[in-house]
């Protein structure tokens, strides 16, 4: 067993708060330091909020969980200062092949495109995130920011009230109350928050269970991603295999409905399955297995008044296309310059409404990309199976049946079109960077360009004038001047002007779109920093 | 946008009938119904226009419903 898996990250200490006579009021409070959580407390505190994360355990998450991070939540990360740590130790891969029955039917390459700083994708293990997340909040804590985690912190009940949330929680000494502005609720798939609340979360179980395993091995299996449908060794299902740092593989073997998980997970009955699939002659080491099912289902609203679900507790989805703590970061990173223009006054409390307009809309395209995944992976019926196992027979033959197969549609960002915090498009530029959408990163001369747009309201002027400043009620916008004399790829031009001339953008502290037109215009960009801060 | 044909367009309409068949000839049906399936994916690439795409699956399924597109 990893040693990681038993050593507390952040062990459970005594606190002043169990003492006080009246339960101490945090502006924010979090449940949950999973990914999001973390992730979420990080943001806040680095915004000088006074945040605190209980968690009911003092761990990383058991197993390994997710392994595949996408370039989005790489960026976010960067912005809270994790980014780096997991590119060093992350396996970049681009090039996958699909198996059917005993033969490769094709191979793909993800083709990463140019000009972005951080990779397509890369493999980690998800315990390292987690890791390096706490690292950061203890870094975050010697600079004296106001961020605490309280391990073995069970929260065992809520009260909601107009202007607070109380909490009771439980530790190995007692229970003691809290109370929080807002509290932020990412306590995983099974949310105790949610069920205390009596919120329901509906969606669709896939009748299938499937065997994660993650092994040890000495094998010189290349860094693709492996995906056999019906192969020999698990004839009629589906099975993965992909490479994590530190000689460790993913595997995943479809089992089918009607099994017996606990008899299935033990090691004398994995351990002759995978030596059928990787050959008798590999050695190689169990370091966590575990047998899921899975489903796709989300909360109906994701904010009850100053009660916020963000990541697991709010949606979940199959793994296929590694969506879920991708789409949690991208949560968290949408709420939490909301909330702390809210708290400072700065916007009024609709403005938490966008945050349910828009992380619903990603997770129903998370949640519709997986579903679609799963049908093709499990065919629920003979006729799909048919159509299914066609599109991979042609996908051998002929290259137009490729884009049908569908292992897996890996995680992107999804563009918040249709926002109430867009203004309307005025710019005849490329489709990519309409509003709504994240922006690309670009490589500059002076460096890349995500990182120059920050945390804050920015507006980006390319071959433009504009004020360098603009405050508009409260908010405060910076510029950041582009030429495309200075865009030697031009991969500016190509990703925010088009064949347009000059373009000025005004980019939310998430780095989407807010509004973009030719040429800066005082009347207009002061409505749309206000739109996009639920003034109209 | 592109209509779906649904008037007579196949010139020897009886050839490409007898095509048909002929491909089929022999076939066990499980191997005659992947066929057909892979039929339909040929022939929907070949169309790629979405629009006649969802025409022609109603049509085939006797789907009155106008189309609202
Ligand atoms: C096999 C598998 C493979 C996956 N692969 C990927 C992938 O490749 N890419 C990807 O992006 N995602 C993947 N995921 C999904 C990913 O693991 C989750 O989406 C992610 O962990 C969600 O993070 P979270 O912070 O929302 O919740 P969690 O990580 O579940 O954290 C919830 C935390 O809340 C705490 N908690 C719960 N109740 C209470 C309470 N009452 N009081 C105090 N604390 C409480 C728990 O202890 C826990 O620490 C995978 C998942 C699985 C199972």
């Amino acid at each position: 067993m990893n040693k990681i898996f038993e050593t507390p990250l952040y062990p459970y200490s005594h606190g002043p708060d169990e003492d006080a006579q009246v339960p101490v009021r945090h502006q924010v409070v979090i449940v949950g330091a999973g990914p999001v959580g973390l992730a979420a407390a990080i943001d806040l505190a680095q915004h000088d909020v006074d945040v605190v994360i209980v968690d009911d355990n003092d761990k990383v998450s058991f197993g390994s969980r997710a392994i595949c991070f996408a370039k989005r939540p790489l960026e976010i990360l960067d912005r809270l200062g994790c980014g780096q740590p997991m590119v060093d130790k992350g396996v970049e891969w681009d090039l996958g092949k699909v198996f059917f029955d005993e033969r490769e039917v094709y191979s793909f390459d993800l083709l990463p495109e140019d000009g972005h700083q951080r990779p397509a994708f890369i493999n980690l293990q998800q315990y390292y995130l987690e890791e390096y997340l706490v690292a950061r909040v203890r870094e975050l804590q010697a600079e004296g920011k106001k961020i605490e985690i309280r391990g073995r912190n069970k929260v065992s009940a809520i009260g909601t009230h107009p202007d607070h949330v109380a909490l009771e929680i439980d530790t190995p000494e007692g229970s003691y109350n809290i109370e929080a502005d807002w509290l932020i609720a990412c306590d995983g798939a099974n949310s105790t928050l949610r069920a205390m609340l009596g919120k329901d979360f509906v969606g669709r179980v896939f009748e299938d269970n499937f065997l994660i395993a993650d092994v040890v091995m000495d094998a010189d299996f290349p860094t693709e991603r492996w995906f056999w449908f019906d192969p020999p060794f698990n004839r009629g299902q589906s099975a993965l295999l992909h490479k994590q740092p530190d000689g460790v593989w993913r595997i995943d073997l479809q089992l089918g409905w009607d099994i017996d998980k606990e008899r299935e997970k033990r090691p004398e009955n994995v351990i002759p399955r995978l030596k059928e699939m990787l050959g008798d002659d590999v050695e190689f080491e169990l370091e966590w297995v575990s047998i899921y099912t899975f489903q796709c289902r989300r909360m109906e609203q994701f904010r009850h008044d100053r009660v916020i679900f963000a990541g697991d507790s709010a949606h979940q989805v199959s793994p296929f296309g590694a969506r879920g703590a991708n789409s949690g970061l991208q949560d968290s990173d949408n709420l939490c310059w909301k909330l702390k223009l809210v708290m400072d006054g700065k916007a009024p409390e609709s403005l938490l409404d966008s945050y349910d307009n828009e992380r619903i809309h990603g997770a129903e395209e998370n949640i519709l990309n997986s579903s679609r995944s799963t049908d093709f992976i499990t065919p629920k019926s003979e006729i799909s199976r048919l159509f299914r196992d066609s599109v991979l027979n042609l996908a051998e033959a002929y290259e137009f049946a490729r884009p049908l197969v569908n292992a897996g549609r890996l995680s992107v960002p999804c563009t918040y079109d249709g926002s109430p915090l867009n203004s309307s498009d005025a710019l005849a530029g490329p489709n990519r960077t309409r509003p709504g959408s994240p922006c690309p990163d670009v490589e500059l001369p002076g460096g890349y360009l995500l990182p120059r747009l920050g945390d804050r309201f920015t507006l980006l002027t390319i071959d433009a004038d504009a004020p360098d400043l603009i405050e508009e009620d409260g908010i405060t916008v910076e510029r950041l001047a582009l030429s495309v004399k200075d865009d030697p790829t031009l991969l500016l031009k190509d990703r925010y002007l088009g064949d347009c001339e000059s373009a000025v953008y005004l980019i939310r502290p998430d780095q989407h779109v807010a509004a973009r037109r030719p040429a800066y215009d005082d009347l207009q960009f002061r409505a749309a920093i206000r739109r996009a801060t639920g003034k109209e | 946008m592109a209509d779906l044909i649904l008037t007579p367009n196949i010139d020897g309409a009886d050839d490409f009938y007898a095509d048909l068949l002929d491909t089929h000839d022999g076939m066990d049906t499980a191997d005659s119904h992947a066929l057909n399936a892979r039929l339909v994916l040929v022939l929907a690439n070949h169309i790629g226009d979405r629009a006649v795409l969802s025409q022609a699956l109603k049509a085939a399924a006797f789907d009155q419903k106008e189309d609202t597109q």
